[in-house]
């Protein structure tokens, strides 16, 4: 058992950070969630990519270093550490692109990888519909067959990123006397197509983070099928540990976070009654990374993510919660003051909702890991 | 890297566990709290033919040699097992302390039992009735502990606690690495004290029917036990990851991390059993007793955050 990086990893970190204290932004980018922010996003995507830093893990043919996980984990330490912008093509690289490499063609590959790589086409996720959150199985989002393709109509809500993204990908049902999580097809779709309307939903910051989707009769081609039709549910679980397990939030977030409130504490004068809060946050970050040196550990070694990645999820939503309540409280009267720890804490708001709330991941790990009995659903 | 126990170390940890999971370890534990040691000692003996007692002891003393990571492996199945008898003071921490190759080699064979007292955040040797060397570390110094003769109660009456004297000149000196294996071999016990603590409470929630429905059925229950595995499963890297860098920042969060995650089992533990693990006769509360008191042993979370953030 060992924590040390090989001389490779500690080249590419020695590289990851001469780069990023060269072209991180200063002042940061604006809200990606507006258009000229969006745009900048966008911009810093295709930067990222000129020097092969969007999409470290990928195959070189689709711009990435073909980087191991532990690589990949320490780029993220140098990411965050550096205070470089968030990532606007999160949906695509994290989610969609792992589906594709594990359920699409060579076709869909070639197509759709690079410029996902480059910031060209940004990616929203499409899964929650309004009759169907926390149980996405109860979707009622449709697709026909048509000439050369399908019609797809219904409606989708809470997409992040949609306001302004290029595509989104997510479920229908593709077979009408099918129920729950039986004859569903994954699509990939063109939100500028005709008879897709995007309405975007302000955030509680004001800023539209996520957006509804209303499809009339929308044409997908066949191409833009993931997986088998009638395959989705099974297409879409591959994407659905990677959201909780490893790659949503990953430590280096949370790290640079930690010291950001051990900085913020020491400031403030080290009151006393926030010792224990600013040590656990610290101790928290610190658990997470070691625990995700762990999981790749295992990936590495032939190990797949399984229910234990809703560990991670609740582990990291709760985490980031804690450790942003904590600079807010430090600031006392001047916590208030809308800036980077107020950013930070709308954000993490959000981590027990998104990815699957608080209740369905404990209700996974006590079915799943401890062998509870199931509730009657 | 390559973050996880070896094969090796998995084959050690199931040996371990087998062993101790065909012996009666609440008796052991309960004898051992009446003053009565012998299954205890005989379980040690037991550990000390699988090599637990040597590896901490150099290999020129016949020891094993082996790392902290060998340790904590070890010491998360001994708290699993809650095997009483003075663990962390005689297999991690005196072997930093002696330099004398006879103790040593005693050590290693199992044939010498060692406790220590290293007031302040270790006040009391632990089971010095039964040791056969009790040390106390002052300032840097090992001395000769001389215990008193009634010990001091503990909540967990398997924790036979003694107050020490040192007698004599200083036998040598300690640059605190002792007290660190000691407080990493602790959190480790505490982590499987946590874990044994969960696996209880699972099983008896899978079982046992209220208003004709198993209760683990409930969300009220799924929902404390998902929180004690999520805080079990990220406490245990960090003593790991502790055991492999040996930073005093990383061994402090171990120990509050694991003291905090086993302390949240033993309530939900208890919560889930309802009466029938308040009583005596179930052996829950073993572990519920030994849990709280090694929260407090070797740093409370106080002391150890406090470390933290010096580190930091």
């Amino acid at each position: 058992m060992d924590l040390d990086l090989d001389a490779a990893t500690l080249d590419f970190r020695g590289e990851v950070r001469g780069w990023l204290a060269e072209h991180v932004p200063r002042p940061g980018l604006p809200s990606m969630d507006t258009a000229e922010g969006f745009a900048a996003h966008r911009e810093w995507e295709a930067t990222l990519a000129r020097a092969r830093l969007s999409v470290v893990t990928w195959p070189r043919e689709y711009t990435g270093r073909e980087a191991s996980l532990v690589q990949w984990l320490v780029f993220e330490e140098e990411y965050y550490a550096a205070g470089a912008p968030g990532r606007v093509s999160q949906n695509g690289i994290f989610m969609l692109a792992p589906t594709l490499f594990a359920h699409g063609t060579a076709e869909q590959r070639d197509r759709i990888l690079p410029a996902m790589a480059r910031g060209e086409q940004v990616w929203a996720q499409a899964w929650s519909e309004p009759e169907a959150g926390s149980d996405i199985a109860a979707l009622r989002s449709r697709a026909e067959r048509t000439d050369g393709g399908w019609l797809l109509s219904g409606q989708k809500t809470w997409s992040s990123r949609a306001a302004f993204a290029d595509r989104a990908f997510g479920l229908f049902r593709s077979d009408p006397s099918s129920s729950r999580h039986h004859g569903l097809t994954y699509f990939m779709i063109d939100l500028r197509a005709d008879g897709v309307t995007v309405r975007p939903i302000p955030q509680l910051d004001g800023e539209p983070g996520f957006a509804e989707i209303f499809l009339d009769e929308v044409f997908v081609p066949d191409a833009d099928v993931i997986g088998e039709p009638g395959n989705g549910w099974r297409v879409a679980m591959t994407t659905a540990n990677n959201e909780r397990g490893l790659s949503l939030r990953s430590p280096g977030r949370f790290l640079a976070a930690a010291d950001r409130l051990v900085d913020l504490w020491r400031q403030r004068g080290e009151p006393e009654w926030a010792a224990e809060r600013v040590a656990d946050a610290w101790i928290g970050a610190r658990a997470y990374q070691l625990y995700t040196y762990g999981t790749a550990t295992r990936l590495a070694e032939g190990g797949q993510l399984g229910p234990e990645s809703s560990v991670n999820k609740l582990y990291w939503s709760h985490l980031d919660l804690g450790l942003h309540e904590t600079a807010l409280d430090l600031l006392g009267a001047d916590g208030e003051l809308a800036g980077p720890w107020t950013d930070g804490y709308l954000f993490a708001l959000a981590g027990p909702i998104y990815g699957g709330t608080d209740q369905i991941q404990r209700n996974t790990i006590a079915e799943r890991l401890l062998g509870l009995p199931r509730e009657a659903r | 890297m390559r973050f996880t126990p070896s094969p090796e170390q998995r084959q050690f940890a199931a040996s371990l566990h087998d062993l101790l999971s065909g012996a009666d370890t609440p008796g052991a534990v309960r004898a051992w709290a009446e003053g009565r040691p012998e299954p205890g000692l005989k379980l040690w003996r037991d550990l000390a033919d699988l090599g637990v007692t040597a590896l901490r002891v150099p290999e020129e003393c016949d020891g094993l040699g082996a790392g902290l990571t060998d340790l904590v492996i070890a010491f998360e199945v001994l708290g699993y097992h809650a095997v009483p008898g003075p663990l962390a003071e005689s297999v991690a921490v005196a072997p930093a302390l002696l330099g004398d190759g006879e103790r040593l080699r005693a050590l290693a064979a199992g044939r010498l039992l060692a406790t220590v007292a290293l007031p302040p955040h270790v006040p009391y040797a632990l089971d010095a009735d039964v040791a056969g060397l009790v040390l106390l570390v002052e300032n840097g110094a090992v001395y000769r502990g001389e215990p008193e003769t009634e010990p001091v109660r503990s909540v967990d009456a398997a924790r036979r606690l003694f107050r020490v004297a040192g007698t004599g000149g200083a036998l040598g000196a300690t640059d605190g690495s002792a007290f660190e294996a000691g407080v990493l071999a602790v959190a480790a016990e505490l982590l499987g004290a946590g874990q044994r603590l969960l696996d209880e409470a699972a099983a008896y929630a899978r079982q046992r029917h209220q208003y004709g429905r198993p209760i683990g059925s409930y969300q009220a229950l799924k929902h404390l036990l998902a929180d004690v595995v999520t805080r079990l499963e990220l406490a245990r890297p960090l003593v790991h990851g502790a055991a492999v860098t040996a930073t005093a920042r990383d061994v402090s969060a171990a120990k509050a991390a694991a003291g905090e995650a086993a302390y949240l089992a033993a309530r939900a533990a208890l919560q889930v059993h309802g009466a029938i693990g308040y009583t005596a006769e179930h052996h829950l509360g073993l572990w519920l007793t030994r849990v709280r008191a090694l929260t407090g042993a070797w740093g409370g979370g106080a002391y150890h955050r406090a470390r933290v953030l010096a580190g930091a």
